[in-house]
């Protein structure tokens, strides 16, 4: 069996398949978003330092025209709140987001591996978890709890959003447990945490992904909201949602006080959105739309 | 924005169809196994909604504030209507017997009983969300059929992208820029909170019910869209459809019979989906507007740390989504051939 | 082998279709085709087999007869002839009148064909139905007539089922019904019996071919399967490519190949009745755009020369009604459909035992599916189960292999008792028993290299690791007939039998004793088959590793194992020495299991 002649042509092989992030730079939805959503973070953070006013410093008369978008209802420059306003609710929505990514995909993909009862058991309680819309869930421990601290928001945005994440991740470690190549893994006799790690979860990358990032868009959502119906670690310190609720009177005499931290909100909503989105095109059949 | 409906549940998965039996028994032991699972789900949410409230932190030290230190008097009080001496296994157990029974309790902060302080708010909460959701099913269902006409073309992806945007934007996010531009900045049509005497309906006053209604629907809509809109390309790309076109079949009767039946059942649940998230996604929106429904009533009487009321409308709210979830299980199951066959085998 | 057609007496096609100077392209690379200049005249009551390997555009061709493409590809040059009008050049809403009436498409996948949501009886006056023909009882009365003829139940009980109620062959066979109804002149069939039990597709075949015989209907059967067309064909096209590379009546084709591809195809193919040394196609199927210079075969010739890169061959005429597409044509020697054969393993060869089972019985749950399996399988030896789907081959196989636990009876290796399922035998079992995979487009880890994953069984039983494993892994794909470029690649970029040589790799890689085989031809083109067969004998010779070959394809039996076992519904019908079971069966259910094998000679 002449072996140069099968060298060759498989050197002509397809050409070498890209990776998740590559394809993702070709979706338009993926650029557009993740530049959307970068500008918007690094303003969140980096804001503060280039502040032109304190975030507690009253400059002027509430609901005065003063700066470039004005003051609120304490005179506080809204520019300024801006620029401090997103730095907490971006860092608990990120951390929030690990959380759940972490344990809503170890739940689910324990469960699809284990099969019969631990999938039963597992996702009945997840169930559970999912009967709750999720701002029930944090409004409900909120009732008992004064002032929320910034690991308790984590906790409960993470948890009201891992069972989410669970049930992707069991729908695609159940299409994948299946196949023969873990089948083969366990007849080599491999471990079985070994099995999970290296022949189940690489290949859940881009679902995981695309899931994240949605993840990302619901708790910032949901952070934003809790600020908004007044649920902050600190009612005075800048929070965008919380900035919506202070100023409500004042939208008809000064509207960036409320519309600014909405169109914020709303922007980096809509990047992180349209980034997932892009990622998830790339796991889809030949790109959806 | 709305609940992600990326977890649409697989209803022939979730509960293997029993085996054994035929036709009716067969059936109603397939729906009784589902209500139990229903009832089991329910009792669990109790649980966890009893020990959030009352476990986690202490209410009487949320509810007093400062003054827990000097009103010792309101201290003890506060102590007894809870029953705090009382274990919590003992507290549990009381409560869900009076739940049970319809004594949803006392409200901390008017002191009236709970279940007459919700009827109203529960009525309007209930008109809100069936006229929303009234609104929302052509309008989705519409989107996506015109989307998928110009499939893969420029029209088509610049609604997706329009309803991907729409799908991202939390939904006061939506309610207050509504409020913006039609209440108070640029038009100024509609009214920007809803004010209402007590004891009157807001649908009396319709022009107030507008602009809720059509918050939830631009949060809604998006989502149901998109879904629908993909499972009919899915659909469309079939090998059956394919083979109904070389048959000779006319493109309007592929697309009316042969597509549009197979992909109304996804579309079904994903509509379920949703109006199972209205039930917890109406808190914000009324809070928006200030709707007199059972969302801003939780909000505030969160914010008052009244663990009664809480209890009794998270109960309520929770019980709304897990009876929804299971209608749209049986709907689905009804509407799939394979599903009806297999559990009357 | 089933009578000739009759002789047609004209050339003009009066009913009847005729291809001209067909060439289809891919919209999105201009100037690349998917088929190209395809020639061919369908007579009426006469089947024409269009014969290909994956990629070689006959699906295409098929469906271009019905004026249709998939999307993606569009038809750039030719005419479809059709009662003297070009199919091509019609408008469309009189392209899709003829559809389904005039010219009827019967699918190959069974189970995507029907709609699930409607019933059957439905679906098949549907046509009619549409365009207003006969009336509600004639509809449904011709319905009845038709599945009685496929040899279906026409009772109201069958008409309201729905597609999932009804097994693989009866969807195939009410396709056939709903594409005859309207009494179309042309038939396309795209492979229908793939996937089908060898009897089911017997029966569907026989009643394919009366069909059209009495209806006079001008049939293309599209298939992978030269034994298939050996059967029902009166002509057949060999496609390469995208080309037609030989044109000939069914007994000239198999008598007389002229073009070395369909000689090569030939030589792949085993036979019921002898054993043959089975050899591939060095290379692999070039896709559209990739396609060589000059002849598209030509990199994979053995007789290749200079002029065949200067410039695509036309297709000659050399015999009456024979027509072949090389400029080689007289200067390559002669065939012989024998060529290839090779005497029958001796079934009095002493053996020597290392796999034993016993009493096996293997359950699903409370299910029994296998019930009481006794066979062995002795050094350098291969065994063969054989079956139809559900009868239980695969489950003894995985049970053998370490993958099912569910088992009772006994299963010893080299006199130990082996346990139920891998995680319960020892590291040395584990290692001596290897297991490969029906699928390779699944049996490989995506997210892994190739390196990766022939090295870790070495690693895991402890053979060799580091560098001296990268050198071992280099070796192996070397014996597999794989550069050492393909180390670093991962499995989606090579082919289908490219991938099953990267599992069997991986097996020997852990250096075993035995090699369970679970249909792992089934998924690849026969010359694939074909090359993979030959890499597995050479294995054998070399490395005298015993196999458990479990397969349906009763022919490759012939040419690959010593011993065999017919299983049907879980329990062994007859086991022997392959000469003797197939050449003498015992059993009623052997026999008619190798009557309804197509056969090539």
């Amino acid at each position: 069996m002449s072996t140069t002649a099968d060298a060759v042509s498989v050197a002509a092989a397809a050409p070498r398949t890209p990776s998740t992030f590559q394809k993702a730079l070709k979706q338009k939805r993926f650029v557009v978003g993740g530049v959307i959503t970068v500008l918007v973070a690094l303003f969140a953070v980096f804001g503060r330092f280039v502040a032109p006013h304190g975030q507690n410093e009253v400059v002027g008369t509430p609901y005065s025209s003063q700066g470039a978008l004005g003051t609120d209802y304490l005179g506080q420059d809204v520019l300024s709140r801006l620029m401090y306003g997103g730095t907490e609710i971006l860092v608990i929505a990120l951390l929030a987001t690990v959380l759940s990514t972490v344990v809503g995909t170890l739940i689910g993909v324990v469960a699809a591996y284990g099969g019969g009862w631990w999938d039963e058991v597992i996702m009945r309680l997840n169930d559970v978890m999912l009967a709750f819309p999720q701002i029930l869930l944090s409004l409900v421990v909120l009732t008992a709890v004064g002032q929320p601290r910034a690991w308790m928001l984590v906790v409960l945005v993470g948890l009201s959003n891992a069972p989410r994440t669970a049930r992707i991740a069991r729908g695609v470690a159940l299409g994948l447990v299946s196949r023969d190549f873990v089948h083969a893994a366990e007849a080599l006799g491999e471990k079985r945490s070994r099995v999970i790690v290296a022949e189940v979860l690489p290949n859940m990358n881009a679902p995981l992904l695309a899931e994240a990032g949605l993840r990302l868009t619901f708790s910032i959502a949901l952070v934003a909201a809790l600020g908004f119906l007044g649920f902050s670690t600190d009612p005075s310190a800048a929070n965008w949602g919380q900035m919506i609720q202070e100023n409500r009177l004042g939208l008809s005499t000064q509207t960036w006080s409320v519309l600014a931290p909405v169109l914020i909100i709303g922007l980096f909503t809509i990047g992180t959105n349209l980034t997932a989105d892009g990622i998830a095109q790339v796991t889809q059949r030949g790109g959806d739309d | 924005m709305a609940a992600d409906t990326s977890t649409l549940p697989d209803a022939l998965g979730e509960v293997a169809p029993p085996k054994g039996r035929h036709g009716a028994a067969a059936w109603a032991s397939w729906v009784l196994r589902r209500l139990g699972l229903a009832v089991l789900t329910l009792w669990l949410v109790s649980i966890l909604v009893f020990v959030a409230t009352t476990a986690l932190g202490d209410p009487v030290r949320a509810i007093l504030g400062k003054d827990y230190n000097s009103d010792k008097a309101r201290v003890a009080q506060l102590t007894a209507q809870l029953n705090l001496d009382q274990s919590l296994v003992t507290r549990y157990f009381h409560w869900l017997g009076h739940l049970l029974t319809g004594d949803l309790g006392t409200s901390i902060a008017s002191g009236g009983p709970v279940s007459q302080l919700i009827t109203d708010n529960v009525v309007n909460t209930l008109v809100l969300v069936v006229i929303s959701a009234v609104v929302m099913i052509p309008v989705a269902f519409g989107i996506a059929m015109i989307s998928t006409n110009y499939r893969r073309r420029r029209p088509d992806t610049a609604i997706q992208t329009v309803l991907l945007m729409l799908a991202a934007l939390p939904e006061f996010v939506i309610g207050i820029l509504l409020v913006a531009i039609f209440s108070t900045t640029v038009f100024h049509w509609l009214p920007a909170v809803t004010i209402v005497s007590p004891g009157v309906h807001p649908w009396n006053a319709p022009k107030t019910m507008i602009m809720p209604v059509a918050t939830l629907v631009l949060a809604v809509a998006p989502y149901v869209s998109r879904i629908v809109r993909a499972t009919l390309l899915e659909v469309l790309d079939s090998d059956y459809v394919e083979l109904a076109r070389l048959k000779g079949i006319p493109e309007r009767v592929v697309m009316r019979k042969h597509a549009l039946l197979n992909a109304i059942v996804p579309g079904i649940q994903v509509i379920a989906l949703q109006l199972a998230w209205l039930a917890g996604g109406v808190v914000l929106v009324e809070k928006v507007f200030n709707y007199p429904g059972v969302g801003n009533q939780l909000v505030d009487s969160v914010n008052n740390h009244d663990v009664p009321m809480v209890q009794a409308l998270s109960m309520i709210i929770a019980g709304v989504y897990v009876v929804v979830n299971l209608v749209a299980d049986l709907l689905s199951i009804l509407l799939t051939p394979r599903a009806r066959t297999a559990i009357s085998a | 082998m089933s009578a000739p057609a009759q002789e047609p007496t004209t050339t003009r096609t009066t009913h009847g279709i005729a291809i001209e100077d067909l060439r289809i392209g891919l919209t999105s690379r201009p100037g690349v085709d998917v088929v190209d200049d395809i020639d061919l005249v369908l007579r009426p009551g006469e089947v024409v087999g269009l014969v290909g390997e994956s990629g070689s555009g006959k699906t295409t061709v098929g469906t271009a007869l019905l004026g249709y493409t998939r999307s993606g590809a569009a038809i750039e040059r030719g005419r479809i002839l059709y009662e003297d009008k070009d199919v091509l050049g019609l408008p469309w809403q009189q392209v899709r009148q003829l559809r389904g009436e005039e010219i009827a498409y019967v699918p190959q996948d069974p189970a995507a064909a029907l709609n699930p949501s409607i019933r059957i009886g439905r679906q098949i006056v549907e046509l009619m139905e549409l365009r207003g023909i006969g009336t509600a009882e004639s509809r449904l009365q011709g319905a009845r007539e038709g599945l009685a003829e496929v040899g279906l139940p026409n009772d109201d009980e069958f008409l309201r089922r729905y597609s999932h109620q009804l097994s693989g062959g009866q969807v195939q066979r009410v396709a056939l019904a709903m594409a005859f109804l309207p009494k179309p002149k042309v038939l396309v069939l795209d492979e229908p019996t793939t996937g089908l039990d060898v009897t089911t597709q017997g029966m569907v075949l026989k009643t394919m071919g009366e069909l059209c015989r009495t209806h006079g209907v001008a049939a293309l059967y599209v298939t992978h399967d030269l034994a298939v067309i050996a059967n029902i064909a009166d002509r057949v096209a060999v496609m390469y490519a995208g080309q037609v590379a030989e044109l000939a009546d069914r007994d000239t084709l198999f008598r007389h190949p002229s073009h070395p591809y369909t000689r090569a195809l030939l030589d792949s193919i085993p036979h019921l009745s002898q054993a043959r040394a089975l050899r591939g196609i060095p290379g692999r199927t070039p896709a559209p755009g990739a396609r060589p210079d000059g002849c598209r075969f030509n990199d994979r010739c053995n007789y290749a020369v200079d002029e065949c890169r200067q410039g695509v061959p036309e297709l000659r005429e050399v015999g009456p009604g024979h027509e072949v597409r090389c400029i080689r044509v007289g200067e390559i020697g002669s065939w012989d459909i024998s060529r290839g054969t090779v005497p029958d393993t001796d079934p009095n060869k002493p053996r020597d035992i290392i796999l034993s089972i016993e009493g096996l019985g293997v359950f699903y749950g409370h299910k029994q599916v296998v019930f009481d399996v006794s066979f062995d399988l002795g050094k350098s030896e291969v065994v063969a189960l054989v079956g139809e789907s559900g009868s239980g081959k695969t489950t003894i196989s995985r049970a053998v292999g370490g993958l099912h636990k569910e088992w009772t009876g006994t299963i010893a290796f080299e006199g130990n008792q082996l346990g139920h399922g891998s995680r319960k035998r020892s590291v040395s079992d584990r290692k001596r028993i290897q297991y490969i995979f029906q699928n390779p487009y699944l049996s490989l880890n995506p997210r892994l290299t190739i390196e990766q994953i022939v090295k870790r069984p070495m690693e895991l039983f402890g053979v060799a690791s580091g560098r001296k494993a990268t050198e071992r892994v280099v070796e192996l794909l070397d014996q597999v007939a794989l550069g050492p470029a393909v180390l670093k690649y991962q499995a989606s970029r090579l082919s289908g039998g490219e991938r099953q040589r990267v599992a069997i790799a991986r097996a020997l890689a852990a250096e075993p004793d035995v090699l369970v085989c679970d249909e792992i031809t089934s998924a690849l083109d026969v010359s694939v088959q074909g090359s993979i067969v030959e890499l597995l004998e050479s294995l054998r010779l070399s490395r005298g590793i015993s196999m458990l070959f479990v397969t349906h394809n009763l022919a490759l039996v012939r040419s690959i194992a010593a011993r065999v076992q017919i299983l049907n519904a879980g329990r062994v019908v007859e086991s022997g020495s392959v000469v003797e079971v197939m050449d003498s069966p015992k059993e009623d259910y052997t026999r008619r299991l190798l009557a309804n094998s197509p056969a090539i000679d």
